[in-house]
């Protein structure tokens, strides 16, 4: 009879060779490389920066926010038929205060832009914007006095377009928009658009706090406190 | 629609209450319009609920540009029972844009006028309520007016799309 | 008192009363500013509401906020090109705004529309029809905390958007009916589609029923809440299911039938009492006679052109133009220009959803209009909002919001 000697920590993908690592490990008797790769192979090692973004991006609460037919074409994809449910948005907060995901879907008029602007501003760091449909991106199929675009007054992560955009292309540009957050931490876009701490800040507590007097940002402005 | 004859029957019975109230009958592919004199407005439109047009479907306003008188108001009218409709029209200069309101007797007018306000800039006397409906409430200008300028942006091509420096 | 229109923006804001309120002792009131951001108000619609407690004693509408300016931009568009600007307006029933404007265009042209186009805009204004009322079914649900009604709605909806998406290759906004008939002739599947779907789905309406006509909780918040009666409802200029819901039996389609509708058989459906639960069940009922209409409009269908043959007006099919010049010509011409109108003024009404929807179309012969104006019914009916929630609860003014079906894009155009 031949008595074949096994690696201890050799391949992973075979249940026996992991079983008597593991029991090796329980005894201490795994050496330094074999208890290099026996770490290696069962924890997951990452940045805290990562880890955040992964909770971020699979965890949007999109803002109930819907101007006009997107905001129908927004329902349709919370309905059943493109369950956005799926991936875990589907929790839509009444308040900007617990939101995180702001979906202008629709025109936007010059009536609701500053309106948009401070439910933008209520909302706490981080935040994403997404300009669905043609009128909020670029004035959509209406070029005239009452309409403006969502860019001119406020930073936008992600235009999708459409007139009103299938319910599949929002939930694509959805989730490209979690691709982004996963992949891309830095956002690089926010200092051109003056987007860092676009919070709602009391104009008592700008006088005192000098850490505050970065809240309020006017697109192009240079940073005062940086 | 009361046809021709019908039309020019009730415009004789309005001349007959107010001699300068019609100054003009139309009548168009198969709908009936009358044309009345501002201050007759009211007149005319209780003389036409007492004749059946008790419901007064749309207030809306006109601009006659470059014609003067310049800015018109339309007042459709209902006859529910025979369902029969005539318009009603008048027209204002923009120096003297006083139209009596009918919101008193016809609650349905206060929204329309005040749009037709906010749009053109036609001023009711006697509105309960008159102010801008749509625009916001410091807005200039009556948007609706046909030289009023559509605004928008320019469309950008190639030759007039301004350089962004490269940073 | 005349306001003059450079009164100073301030002054004008003071100038604003809230109406006088009668109250008994030192009751206070609250100022109750609702929206325009609010998950209940079907879009973007402000309210003042003034309350004592929780009793509403005056609410005060504040629109204009997706003000689009589409008529104005209509005037700068080719009569064609005004089809798409204008099926945005009242954002749920486009296939309406989209007849109301067509028709206006083709009274002042004189063109008739061929029977089998009137047939074909029949069947999609009746689809339309239940779609928009199955909209209202689902967010009128949300409103009232029914969360499956919304999701069951939608479920529907998505099916008559196939239907749609079948025969224009637009879910919404689909440009499908043009001046003289209609953009394209049905592909072959549609008819049995439609078929699938009519035939399924008054067991889909006997389940929504069942889940929400005796539900206790529906009943007791909608039973004998907001009803206004017939006169004063007249008196605003309300038009559609509210008006029905109080006895009314006026409805368009029956009354000044256009687009062939006198061909069809179908009953209005009319309530009793006028309150939140009569306009509920009227547009349940309405969404069964809009589906016995659409199978008649099937069942009849005529054979025929589906555009008017006027190659002045309606473009001239593709093989034409590889063999004669004249349909080249025409071509050239409705494309780059566009078809002349006579001038005149014709104002066209027709049945939506929601009321009466007229258009107001003035020519004066050139290839753009001068003026369009969208009579739209939820303009209008949203006068009637403040009798309906006269010194009833805020929870009853939310369910009432729901049953009157305002669109904000019809209101503020």
């Amino acid at each position: 009879m031949e008595i074949v000697r096994r690696e201890k920590v050799s391949d992973p993908s075979d249940f026996r060779s992991r079983q008597l690592s593991a029991a090796s490990m329980m005894r201490g008797e795994l050496d330094d490389e074999q208890l290099d790769q026996y770490v290696e192979e069962r924890v997951l090692t990452t940045t805290l920066e990562k880890a955040a973004n992964w909770a971020r991006g699979n965890a949007f609460m999109p803002a109930t926010f819907g101007l006009a037919c997107c905001a129908i074409e927004m329902m349709a994809m919370v309905g059943s038929r493109v369950d956005i449910a799926r991936f875990g948005f589907e929790a839509f907060r009444a308040s900007p205060r617990q939101a995180d995901l702001l979906i202008i879907s629709g025109r936007i008029s010059i009536k609701m832009a500053p309106v948009i602007r401070r439910i933008y501003d209520q909302m706490l760091e981080p935040k994403w914007a997404i300009a669905m449909g043609a009128c909020s991106s670029s004035q959509g199929v209406f070029n005239n006095y009452a309409i403006v675009a969502a860019d001119k007054f406020m930073p936008v992560d992600l235009h999708i377009p459409g007139c009103p955009p299938r319910p599949e292309a929002l939930a694509h540009g959805v989730l490209k928009l979690r691709n982004k957050i996963l992949s891309q931490p830095d956002q690089g876009w926010r200092s051109r658009y003056g987007g860092q701490g676009t919070e709602e800040v009391l104009e008592s507590e700008l006088a005192g706090d000098a850490n505050a007097r970065h809240g309020i940002n006017v697109a192009g402005e240079a940073d005062p406190s940086a | 629609m009361p046809d021709a004859t019908g039309l020019e029957l009730i415009a004789g019975e309005l001349r007959d209450a107010d001699a300068e109230a019609v100054l003009g009958t139309l009548h168009f592919r198969g709908r009936a319009t009358l044309l009345v004199h501002p201050d007759a407005v009211v007149g005319t439109l209780e003389h036409l609920r007492g004749r059946g047009f008790n419901f007064l479907a749309s207030v809306h306003g006109v601009d006659y540009f470059p014609e003067e008188p310049r800015l018109g108001v339309m007042y459709e009218m209902l006859d529910m029972r025979t369902v029969d409709r005539i318009s009603v029209k008048t027209r204002v200069h923009t120096e003297h844009p006083h139209v009596p309101s009918v919101t008193p007797g016809w609650p349905t007018a206060d929204l329309q006028e005040r749009e037709v306000y906010d749009m053109f800039g036609v001023i009711f006397s006697g509105h309960p309520d008159l102010r801008r409906s749509h625009m916001p409430e410091d807005y200039e200008g009556h948007p609706q007016r046909r030289d009023f300028p559509i605004g928008g942006e320019p469309v950008l091509y190639t030759h007039n799309e301004p350089r962004r420096e490269p940073e | 008192m005349a306001l003059t229109p450079d009164i100073d923006y301030r002054e004008m804001e003071k100038s604003v009363e809230l109406s006088e309120i009668q109250h008994g002792g030192d009751d206070e009131f609250l100022t109750l500013n609702m929206g325009p951001h609010h998950p209940a108000t079907h879009g973007v619609l402000r309210l003042l509401t003034t309350l004592e407690g929780e009793v509403v004693r005056d609410v005060k509408p504040i629109i204009g906020y997706v003000h689009t300016g589409i008529e104005k931009t209509c005037e700068d568009k080719a009569y064609w090109k005004v089809i798409p600007i204008v099926e945005r307006m009242d954002y749920l029933s486009y296939y309406f705004n989209a007849l109301a404007f067509c028709g206006a265009v083709e009274t002042l042209l004189e063109v008739d529309v061929p029977p089998r186009a009137q047939y074909l805009r029949v069947i999609h204004l009746e689809l339309n029809r239940i779609a928009s009322h199955l909209i209202w079914l689902a967010t009128g649900g949300l409103d009232l905390g029914a969360m499956s009604v919304f999701w069951y709605g939608w479920r529907d909806r998505d099916q008559i958007l196939d239907l749609f998406e079948m025969s224009s290759g637009q879910r919404m906004h689909t440009r499908y009916f043009q001046v003289g008939g209609v953009m394209e002739d049905i592909p072959s599947g549609f008819e049995a589609a439609v078929r699938r779907f009519t035939s399924g789905f008054p067991t889909r309406l006997d389940q929504f029923e069942d889940l929400i006509d005796k539900n206790e909780i529906v009943l007791q918040r909608l039973r004998n809440v907001a009803a206004v009666d017939e006169q004063t409802l007249l008196g605003l200029g309300v038009t559609g299911p509210l008006l029905r819901a109080t006895g009314n039996p006026f409805d368009l389609r029956k009354a000044a039938p256009y687009c062939s509708y006198d061909h069809f058989d179908f009953k209005i459906p009319v309530g009793t009492v006028g309150d939140n639960y009569d306009r509920y069940r009227v547009r349940m009922a309405e969404m069964r006679e809009s589906l016995k209409i659409v199978e008649q409009a099937l069942d009849g269908l005529p054979e025929g052109a589906y555009i008017t043959e006027n190659r002045k007006i309606a473009l001239p099919p593709r093989h034409e133009l590889a063999t004669s010049m004249e349909a080249l010509i025409h071509h050239f011409k409705l494309v780059t220009e566009g078809f002349r109108v006579p001038p005149g003024e014709v104002y066209y009404p027709i049945e939506s959803p929601r009321g009466e929807l007229g258009c107001f179309v003035r020519s004066d012969g050139s290839a753009k209009p001068a003026r369009v104006h969208m009579r739209d019914p939820s303009f209008v009916n949203l006068q009637a909002f403040k009798p309906m929630v006269q010194d009833l609860y805020i929870a009853d003014l939310i369910a009432t919001l729901a049953m009157l079906d305002p669109i904000l894009g019809g209101i503020d155009r």
